[in-house]
């Protein structure tokens, strides 16, 4: 695991006491250095810390795309957000979403890290297969997955009747919608855990298994208790909330496959975002939506800060 | 290892029946997405088991997915887009890496919190102030839509702040020695020595924004412009989901580049998007 590493290292002192030969204090080399940092500071400030601002300033005002005049409303956007029951069933369906998908991610994640690293043979073959979903086009996979959902004439319902099992519609029905996205979600994420788990089985020191053995942990399910579990604590940690912020910025399945749909069974926060600020405009609405986001997303990325923290005195 | 028994055990057979499960299932949508581009409009609506179609129809769809809709124009614009972020983002972090990896100056600090802090912002939060900004200059519905908010990348700051630390500082010095400015280091020097975190980064940068449909949807309408998941997904309106044979067909074209890619260079793309980690 050396990305949290390189995270954790970057939380302690700045640079290192580097540079030239004592002079690094003049005028000159101060110049030097801002020329070289200064366009990315310039662009840092303009293209995310002033936007970041304006989102909290519109979500606070009545503002509207093209008004040439704005007066502060308080927190009248939220109460009209949290009043709406579209948004509280597309923050209920995010939460829902998410609390299917982090868990499916993490158990089919380790179990087939487990399963390949438990042999020697067709490692590579078997875990290019598991990502391959992570980097392949989720618009265009959704539009595959639809195929393979179709009523009629999909794989899924086709199998299903094969074995005389119940069919659905499957992206139609109130019931099965979120699920069928969330199950999308697991199978796109599943071989990204699944790497993190395989380099933090990499790193658990062969010693300790033996040593296991020695205490009388003969049996593979005992290491797995006494041994691999606990040495994969902080990487369990980091993939939860990892997937977790990729779970809550799912936007391509809704927008391709149901547009939120049937009803509000699968709105979800970031589709909402958009609609209300691109295509209805409400743009006051659509800020204060986009601010949701963000406390959300801070949020869990602060705890795994604090965890990551942690792993320091862990180790 | 877990299992130390090396002859073909039970253990090992069980090993592969689940693991080839799991990849069935992992693959079921690329072959079906596949299979069906290949089949005529009858066999697809009779609906068989069958991957391979009895009559041919691979030629016909994937020329009309290509005829039909602008496809290939969409790759053009998905390799114009990518390209155009990605060498920006190498010219803008770069320097500015190098500057808080290897100099000291009054400011440095503050401007690594603020990398940090950047680095936790989702980017749909920012798109109304975006969209209204690039309203004001005038750039919606252009290639520099597509591209502006992308310019400053603070995970690739940090990345190569990172791989820059562990370059030695007599590196450095020497090369001041030698005559080199400043900026001549971090090209001449510090880029080709830091070549697998440009690489990685490279990989994750493309991946992310030839995948990515959420802003593309919001800056751009016309469809000379669009990249290749906007693309397909006008695609799929247009033709209301009924002709699945072309729609099918440019999927796998969509998905094809990247697919091959990174089965063609499987570890650089494991340690590139891996790197989304960090993000």
């Amino acid at each position: 695991m050396s990305l949290p590493n390189r995270k954790r290292e970057a939380r302690g002192r700045g640079a290192s006491p580097a540079s030239a030969n004592g002079r690094s204090t003049r005028l000159s080399d101060m110049i030097a250095a801002w020329t070289l940092a200064g366009p990315a500071l310039f662009l840092l400030i303009v293209l995310f810390f002033l936007p970041v601002l304006a989102v909290f300033v519109i979500a606070l005002t009545d503002w509207q795309f093209g008004a040439s005049t704005l007066s502060f409303v308080g927190l009248a956007n939220f109460e009209e957000v949290f009043a709406d029951r579209g948004f509280r069933a597309s923050l209920f369906n995010t939460v829902a979403y998410v609390a299917i998908v982090v868990p499916g991610t993490i158990v089919l994640g380790l179990a087939v890290a487990l399963l390949i690293e438990s042999g020697k043979s067709f490692r590579a073959f078997y875990r290019a297969i598991h990502f391959l979903p992570y980097m392949a086009t989720l618009t265009a996979m959704a539009i595959a997955w639809e195929a393979l959902l179709h009523p009629t004439i999909g794989l899924v319902n086709q199998t299903l009747a094969g074995l005389g099992l119940p069919t659905a519609n499957w992206l139609r029905d109130e019931s099965t919608v979120l699920p069928v996205l969330a199950a999308i979600g697991i199978w796109q994420n599943l071989g990204f855990a699944m790497v993190l788990f395989l380099a933090g089985l990499k790193s658990i020191p062969q010693d300790l298994y033996h040593a296991a053995e020695v205490d009388g942990a003969d049996l593979w399910l005992d290491r797995l208790r006494t041994v691999t579990l606990p040495m994969l604590g902080p990487v369990f940690m980091f993939v939860f909330i990892v997937v977790a912020l990729k779970a809550f910025e799912t936007f391509d399945t809704v927008q391709v496959l149901t547009q939120g749909g049937p009803g509000h069974a699968s709105e979800m926060l970031l589709f909402t975002l958009y609609r209300e600020s691109f295509q209805y405009l409400r743009t006051g609405y659509g800020a204060s939506v986009a601010v949701v986001f963000l406390i959300i997303v801070v949020a869990l990325t602060l705890i795994q800060a604090r965890v990551m923290d942690k792993r320091v005195h862990y180790q | 290892m877990m299992t130390r028994v090396y002859s073909p055990s039970p253990t090992t057979i069980l090993r592969h029946a689940a693991l080839l499960m799991t990849a069935a299932l992992i693959l079921a949508p690329f072959v079906w997405m596949v299979s069906l581009s290949i089949k005529p409009p009858g066999e697809i609506f009779r609906a068989s088991f069958s991957f391979w179609p009895e009559q041919f129809y691979g030629v016909e769809n994937y020329t009309r997915a290509v005829t039909q809709a602008p496809l290939l124009r969409y790759m053009l614009n998905g390799v114009i887009v990518c390209a155009s972020i990605l060498a920006l983002q190498i010219a803008v972090c770069a320097p500015a890496a190098y500057a808080l990896a290897k100099l000291e100056f009054p400011g440095r600090n503050l401007l690594f919190a603020l990398v940090l802090i950047a680095l936790l912002l989702p980017h749909e939060v920012l798109a109304l102030p975006l969209f209204i900004l690039g309203a004001k200059v005038g750039i919606l519905n252009t290639y520099a839509a597509l591209i502006f908010p992308y310019v400053v990348s603070p995970f690739g700051i940090f990345l190569f702040r990172q791989f820059f630390k562990t370059i030695p500082d007599d590196v450095v010095h020497a090369a001041r020695l030698d005559g080199y400015s400043e900026l001549g280091i971090v090209w001449k020097i510090m880029i080709p020595m830091a070549l697998p975190a440009i690489i990685a980064f490279g990989i994750f940068s493309v991946v992310s924004h030839w995948n990515s449909l959420f802003w593309p949807l919001i800056a751009v309408r016309d469809q000379a412009l669009m990249p290749p998941p906007l693309g397909i997904m006008a695609f799929k309106n247009e033709e209301a989901g009924n002709d699945y044979g072309p729609l099918m067909a440019a999927s796998t074209l969509v998905v094809a580049p990247l697919v091959i890619a990174f089965l063609s260079a499987q570890r650089w793309f494991l340690e590139g998007m891996a790197g989304n980690a960090v993000k």
